[in-house]
């Protein structure tokens, strides 16, 4: 980016209005705090929370040869994926690492996709998937970056449900988890997806970014008595990092295979010839030699960060690759990557942090999970 | 914010409340708005030295690890026991139940480098600018 002006969503002098503590993220002047991140956190498990998520990218791709384009260019069987349904996946280099992860909503039929890609990683996934168009002059295929068209915000949590469906006049209880389908949102032509970030049920609403002003207010004004809360960057990391969802960068990145990051799941090496597929099979073959973990720490301490090292008896073994003060445990977790033969549950490791060793445990991932799952 | 008019304060947002030659220190109101929930206190042993400018302590928050600094060179008497075990508090009430730490100051050591409440309220807004 030759500009780096941070940029603003439609939304924020409503983050202003609401007291946000405000921060520079991915190039936008985005909200971190509103009330504080724990109350944020709790409000989104017990009640429900609003984001906006204005900065994230989306990019649609279509044209008859789209599914083609998509096979070749993402980890993920797209040819499995419906209309109607959304897929998680990762956008692959050529050593088999990982560029971003992303959610792939499929459109009506001949309708083609929509791709939604960190806002860090816009700029840089929009530059690669045209690249890959170019090199593939055979497929009839467009890809258009739409972000800067299209309004998204969530709305996570157990009353989210309801709160969407009172001011909406579609069904949305029928909408299944991953699946989408187009609607009204006070009125505003939207799609309605049941994913989101936060480990919790509700949707992510995609629509117009001028009317994104509209919907928001509208939720907020129908979740008053329903505990809904503005929800900031603080607490959307604290809350995907209890359901154990990667953030790219920390989980995820060039130099990690998706085998080591245990995304595995979301790479289909049968599916035929993808960006990175050599790279990626022989590390399924040979086995990775790092593994995704999460811990517990075990003794009282400071949290462990992004980047501290993780040993096992002074020898080091991996690293931290995020963590936090878990509102919801009400102790401190994190993720690590780890050589493989010291991982396992209930396993001790420790983390460096300011220099000592700190006791932890490993336990199963992810740490949480909602009652109805 | 609050900024008690009958404490010294620091560039780094620690508050000092001189009483003889203890001098107890803690965080002001604007640091613990900034940092956010406070998850975590580092704090020294009664007996450690610490040094004017020097950090002596680490405060976490749910997003970040700062350090806090020592606005006298001393030694410390007494730790906040109450804080450590409930760090919440710094958060509730920074000036009263958070005191973080009691200094017997050498020589009034540094003490004269602190700024009055007025100057310290001048120096936020210059911050917030």
């Amino acid at each position: 980016m030759a500009d780096d002006t941070l940029r603003r969503t439609p939304l924020f002098d409503r983050y202003v209005a609401l007291g946000a503590k405000i921060i520079p993220f991915a190039g936008w002047e985005m909200p971190v705090q509103y009330s504080g991140i724990i109350a944020e956190h709790n409000a989104v498990r017990n009640q429900a929370g609003l984001f906006d998520l204005g900065h994230m990218g989306q990019v649609d791709v279509a044209g008859p040869d789209a599914l083609a384009y998509l096979q070749a260019t993402t980890t993920n069987d797209v040819s499995t994926l419906q209309p109607g349904e959304a897929q998680y996946a990762m956008l692959p280099n050529e050593q088999g690492g990982v560029i971003d992860d992303i959610l792939i909503y499929r459109r009506p039929e001949g309708d083609g996709y929509m791709v939604v890609v960190n806002a860090s990683n816009r700029f840089r996934d929009v530059d690669w998937m045209h690249e890959q168009r170019e090199k593939r002059r055979e497929l009839n295929v467009s890809v258009r970056d739409i972000s800067d068209e299209t309004g998204m915000i969530a709305i996570q949590g157990p009353n989210a449900p309801a709160i969407a469906q009172s001011i909406s006049g579609d069904d949305l209880s029928n909408i299944a988890h991953y699946h989408w389908r187009s609607g009204t949102i006070a009125g505003v032509p939207v799609m309605v997806a049941r994913t989101g970030y936060t480990g919790e049920d509700g949707f992510e609403i995609y629509g117009p970014i001028d009317q994104a002003g509209k919907v928001w207010d509208a939720l907020m004004a129908a979740g008053k008595d329903l505990g809904l809360q503005p929800i900031g960057l603080g607490a959307r990391d604290t809350l995907r990092l209890e359901s154990r969802m990667p953030l790219y960068g920390q989980e995820l990145g060039d130099d990690i295979s998706p085998y080591e990051a245990g995304l595995g799941w979301a790479v289909k090496l049968n599916k035929g010839d993808f960006v990175g597929r050599e790279g990626m099979a022989a590390v399924k073959a040979e086995g990775p030699k790092r593994k995704a973990v999460g811990f517990h720490m075990t003794e009282r301490s400071g949290a462990p960060r992004t980047h501290y090292p993780v040993g096992v008896e002074g020898t080091v073994i991996g690293e931290v690759t995020s963590g936090a003060f878990s509102p919801t445990l009400g102790e401190n977790i994190g993720l690590a990557l780890v050589a493989p033969e010291y991982a396992g549950v209930g396993k001790p490791l420790q983390v460096e942090i300011r220099g000592k060793w700190v006791n932890a445990e490993q336990i199963k991932m992810p740490f949480y999970k909602r009652s109805d799952q | 914010m609050a900024v008690p008019g009958d404490l010294k304060y620091t560039k780094s947002h620690e508050w000092a409340r001189v009483e003889g030659d203890i001098v107890t220190i803690g965080m002001t109101d604007y640091a613990q708005g900034e940092l956010g929930d406070i998850t975590y206190l580092e704090l020294p042993e009664p007996g450690e030295a610490v040094s004017a400018e020097e950090p002596f302590g680490v405060v976490e928050s749910v997003k970040a690890a700062s350090d806090i600094y020592a606005p006298v060179t001393g030694e410390i008497v007494e730790r906040n026991e109450d804080a450590v075990g409930g760090p919440e508090v710094v958060n509730a009430s920074p000036y009263e139940q958070a005191w973080l730490v009691k200094i017997r100051v050498d020589d009034q050591g540094g003490l004269d480098k602190l700024m009055s409440a007025d100057e310290y309220e001048k120096y936020l807004e210059e911050v917030a600018h």
